[in-house]
């Protein structure tokens, strides 16, 4: 059965083509998906959400809970409303998924997770929530907006009221704050400025219509891929799944290491593969040609090994092919990729691709 | 309801055929076609002088989204690609049977043509597939 957020009607008012997407129907765009990602880059764009799980953990163990499930380590967040990005890992060092936590008070932390692993985040959030005193929220009356663009902040502040604009401006980044029933975050899935916001089904719509009254382009899962991957953002089940741990997929940063004694879920599987070292690592390539790259592309480096695509595209911004992939460790700053019997080369670079608009590359 | 020119012939994968009336033909893919892949970012036509048999696919299409095969609607040999939309395949989308056209090719058998749709059962295709 799939499901509609409550901007389904807004969606196909605007003439967007709507597609499947983890159990939900979603705008895959609204026309031109190239064009809805130009406009984030260079201006403001917005995205439905909704889709997205809200869960809000609340009583006297949610620190120590979130402090055992994640692999980054929730003691870092000290000013209420500040993020976190973080994996959950299993037994094995896998990703169960990865998402945002907001620290709101020691007792009370907001958890967004994908909308594809719902059902089995929930499972899992329950089956370890037993050996803490927490609650665990599912906020299904929630939608969420994501406004995102060098503009993008500045025409979102036009919806508030005075005094909310005020706190909503002075967010820094990967911080949040609740204004009234608006939950405002300075966070985002693009490489650019902007805000996610959380709010009521009920306002959303209207909340909708005044960003687009606004200026702020509505852009649909198309575009929001080729943005996350110019920004060298992974994208679960398809760049890590459960069989990947955080070190094969680029993540290694957001596995809180210190302080030692903190016991996490993965924590022993994770620790042995550091001490051993990965047999792959994580890279972004560029194609040198024409053409373009695509998730399960083998990768081909000579005297090396073999390895694979896990997402590619054509960058809109950059007018090349570009991609992450999975390789032997020991590639170095070129590889080989297979298209179509052909074997091409590509340049081997550290992701971000893009970032507030602008070119990472050499 | 996606444009389907009267004068021009199609397959049922897709593509279009134009008769140029001397034992040639222009071939693309249709409005339909690039509608359903939506914005062109790589074109990849098939090489002049090769040779192949009808529905054979000689050509690839690339949308931000996928990889598509195109192909030979008849038998022939490649006599041009659009070499154009290598730096612009945006004018697939823009204008599918015109500046979007992908290759002509020299028929092998010209009576070949017969075996093409016509407009009126592509368009029946189209709306069935809707």
């Amino acid at each position: 059965m799939t499901q509609r957020t409550a901007l389904y009607d807004a969606h196909v008012a605007s003439g967007a083509r709507m597609v499947d997407f983890g159990g939900w129907i979603m705008p895959l765009h609204y026309g031109s998906q190239l064009e809805e990602h130009h406009q984030v880059r260079k201006d403001a764009g917005m995205f439905d959400t909704s889709h997205m799980t809200v869960v809000d953990v609340e009583g006297t163990g949610a620190k120590a809970y979130l402090q055992y499930l994640f692999a980054n380590d929730v003691a870092k967040l000290k000013t209420p409303g500040k993020a976190l990005y973080s994996c959950m890992l299993n037994e094995q060092a896998g990703v169960i998924d990865d998402l945002i936590t907001y620290y709101l008070s020691d007792t009370f932390y907001r958890v967004v997770v994908n909308a594809a692993t719902r059902e089995k985040d929930i499972a899992w959030l329950q089956r370890q929530a037993k050996a803490f005193e927490v609650n665990l929220i599912e906020r299904n009356e929630l939608s969420m907006i994501a406004i995102q663009g060098p503009n993008a902040r500045n025409k979102a502040l036009g919806l508030l009221t005075d005094e909310d604009r005020v706190t909503a401006q002075a967010l820094k980044p990967f911080s949040a704050a609740q204004l009234g029933d608006l939950f405002v975050a300075r966070t985002g899935y693009t490489g650019e400025d902007g805000f996610e916001v959380i709010l009521p089904n009920a306002r959303a719509a209207d909340f909708w219509r005044g960003l687009v009254a606004a200026g702020v382009q509505p852009a649909g899962l198309g575009a929001r891929d080729t943005l996350r991957l110019e920004a060298g953002m992974n994208l679960y089940g398809t760049d890590m799944d459960e069989s990947i741990t955080p070190l094969e997929c680029g993540l290694s940063w957001t596995v809180a290491w210190e302080p030692v004694e903190r016991e996490f879920i993965g924590r022993a599987a994770i620790e042995a593969q550091r001490a051993a070292g990965p047999a792959c690592k994580f890279v972004g390539l560029v194609l040198e040609g024409k053409g373009v790259l695509r998730g399960h592309q083998k990768v081909v480096v000579a005297g090396v090994g073999e390895g694979e695509i896990t997402s590619g595209t054509f960058s809109p911004t950059l007018k090349v092919a570009i991609a992450m992939a999975r390789v032997p460790a020991a590639t170095g700053d070129q590889c080989q990729v297979e298209i179509r019997g052909k074997l091409l080369t590509a340049k081997v670079v550290k992701p971000p691709f893009v970032r507030n608009g602008k070119s990472c590359l050499d | 309801m996606s444009d389907i020119p009267a004068e021009l012939k199609y397959t049922r994968s897709h593509e279009w055929v134009r008769d140029n009336g001397d034992g040639t033909v222009t071939v693309g893919i249709t409005q339909h076609a690039q509608e359903l892949l939506g914005d062109l970012v790589f074109v990849e036509p098939p090489e002049v002088g090769s040779s192949y048999a009808a529905a054979e696919a000689c050509a690839v299409v690339e949308s931000v989204k996928a990889a598509s095969d195109v192909y030979t609607p008849v038998a022939g040999e490649i006599i041009e690609g659009n070499n154009a939309l290598a730096d612009a395949p945006e004018q697939v989308n823009q204008d599918a049977y015109g500046e979007g056209w992908l290759f002509k090719l020299k028929l092998a058998n010209a009576d070949d043509l017969g075996n093409l749709m016509d407009a009126d059962s592509y368009t029946a295709q189209v709306e069935a597939e809707a």
